[in-house]
């Protein structure tokens, strides 16, 4: 049995498009920010899980996002190992 | 059946909201609503028809709706199939339609597990709360506007900051055809005018002006103003978010 600490980055996927972001980089040019391009708002959650091995674990992720964390129509998300 | 005897259940759990006037609209047309949480339910057979109201349940954590879909899933699970196929009314108002789009009951094309469409952000990227103008699109396959003629205008309250429908990118035509073509498109945003109309007429950006579906039965219906706040705002011909209650109790009672 081993102990991680995982980080699930979800974002939205390309091509759909980011009110929220878009709407921060106008706030962002009106406090004097002219420099910046683009902004994308991602949700990040930090998990601490066990499992049989890495493997294992990784597919408990996998499901868990399909199950709850994201909607596959509009979102992607990313697995970090924090530890 | 008669209308007394229909059982009507309001479902809630933490952060619903419009959840009485849901109640007083079936209670208002002589029928047996009840107030029913989520951890309370025993059985979904108990009752005739499924109405999930609005709110913002479990704070939109994750996403809006999500949450409470994922809920439903644990407690009801395949029941709730069940009860969309034996033909009784499932219905989901602003919270109550996202929570059936991230069931995967609507738009039902097929039967996934994981959702299909989405209600994304709005455009303007807040939350748009006023009066609305809807057009009822719907030939008579929905159960839940089967009073209502097609073309008719009515006044709906909107209040929702996510109610942009998608559709995955690459089945997007195609879905949208289907959704035409099988009379599953119920309300569309319309202006003063009665002619589809982009921002502020349409509150959320929807393709097509599009503010409330049914599957392809016509028995599950989500849409996302309220009509439950609409109940005695009678338009020129009489019709007001009453019918919507009254359209379903007529179809429970002739089934």
């Amino acid at each position: 049995m081993i102990y991680l600490k995982v980080e699930i980055k979800v974002g939205l996927k390309e091509g759909i498009p980011d009110p929220e972001g878009v709407n921060i980089k106008k706030s962002l040019k009106l406090l004097g920010f002219e420099n910046v391009e683009n902004v994308e708002v991602k949700k990040s959650y930090v998990m601490e899980i066990s499992g049989k091995d890495e493997k294992k674990i990784r597919e408990d992720i996998d499901m868990m996002c399909k199950k709850l964390l994201i909607n596959p129509v509009i979102h992607d998300y990313k697995v970090d190992m924090i530890k | 059946m008669d209308k007394s005897e229909i059982k009507v259940c309001v479902l809630r759990i933490e952060g619903t909201n419009n959840e009485e006037e849901l109640y007083y609209a079936f209670k208002r047309l002589g029928a047996s609503p009840e107030l029913v949480h989520l951890k309370k339910l025993k059985d979904i057979f108990d009752y005739n028809c499924l109405m999930i109201p609005g709110g913002f349940s479990t704070g939109d954590y994750v996403r809006a709706g999500a949450i409470f879909a994922s809920r439903i899933r644990a407690k009801i699970g395949n029941n709730l199939h069940k009860f969309i196929d034996d033909g009784w009314p499932v219905g989901g108002i602003c919270n109550g339609f996202q929570v059936l789009v991230e069931l995967g009951v609507l738009p039902g094309f097929t039967r996934r597990e994981y959702p299909d469409a989405c209600l994304f952000l709005n455009d303007s990227a807040r939350f748009e709360c006023r009066p609305t103008l809807l057009k009822h699109e719907s030939k008579g396959k929905c159960v839940f506007t089967r009073n209502i003629p097609k073309g008719e205008i009515m006044l709906v309250p909107s209040a929702h900051g996510e109610g942009k429908l998608l559709f995955p990118k690459d089945k997007e035509s195609e879905y949208y055809n289907k959704l035409f073509e099988n009379d599953q498109v119920v309300f569309r945003y319309v202006d003063k005018d009665g002619e589809y109309a982009g921002y502020p007429w349409n509150p959320n950006g929807s393709a097509y002006n599009i503010a409330g579906i049914c599957n392809e039965a016509g028995n599950v219906f989500g849409m996302m103003p309220h009509p439950e706040r609409a109940f005695f705002d009678k338009n020129k011909s009489g019709m007001s978010g009453m019918n919507v209650f009254k359209s379903v109790l007529d179809y429970i009672e002739e089934k």
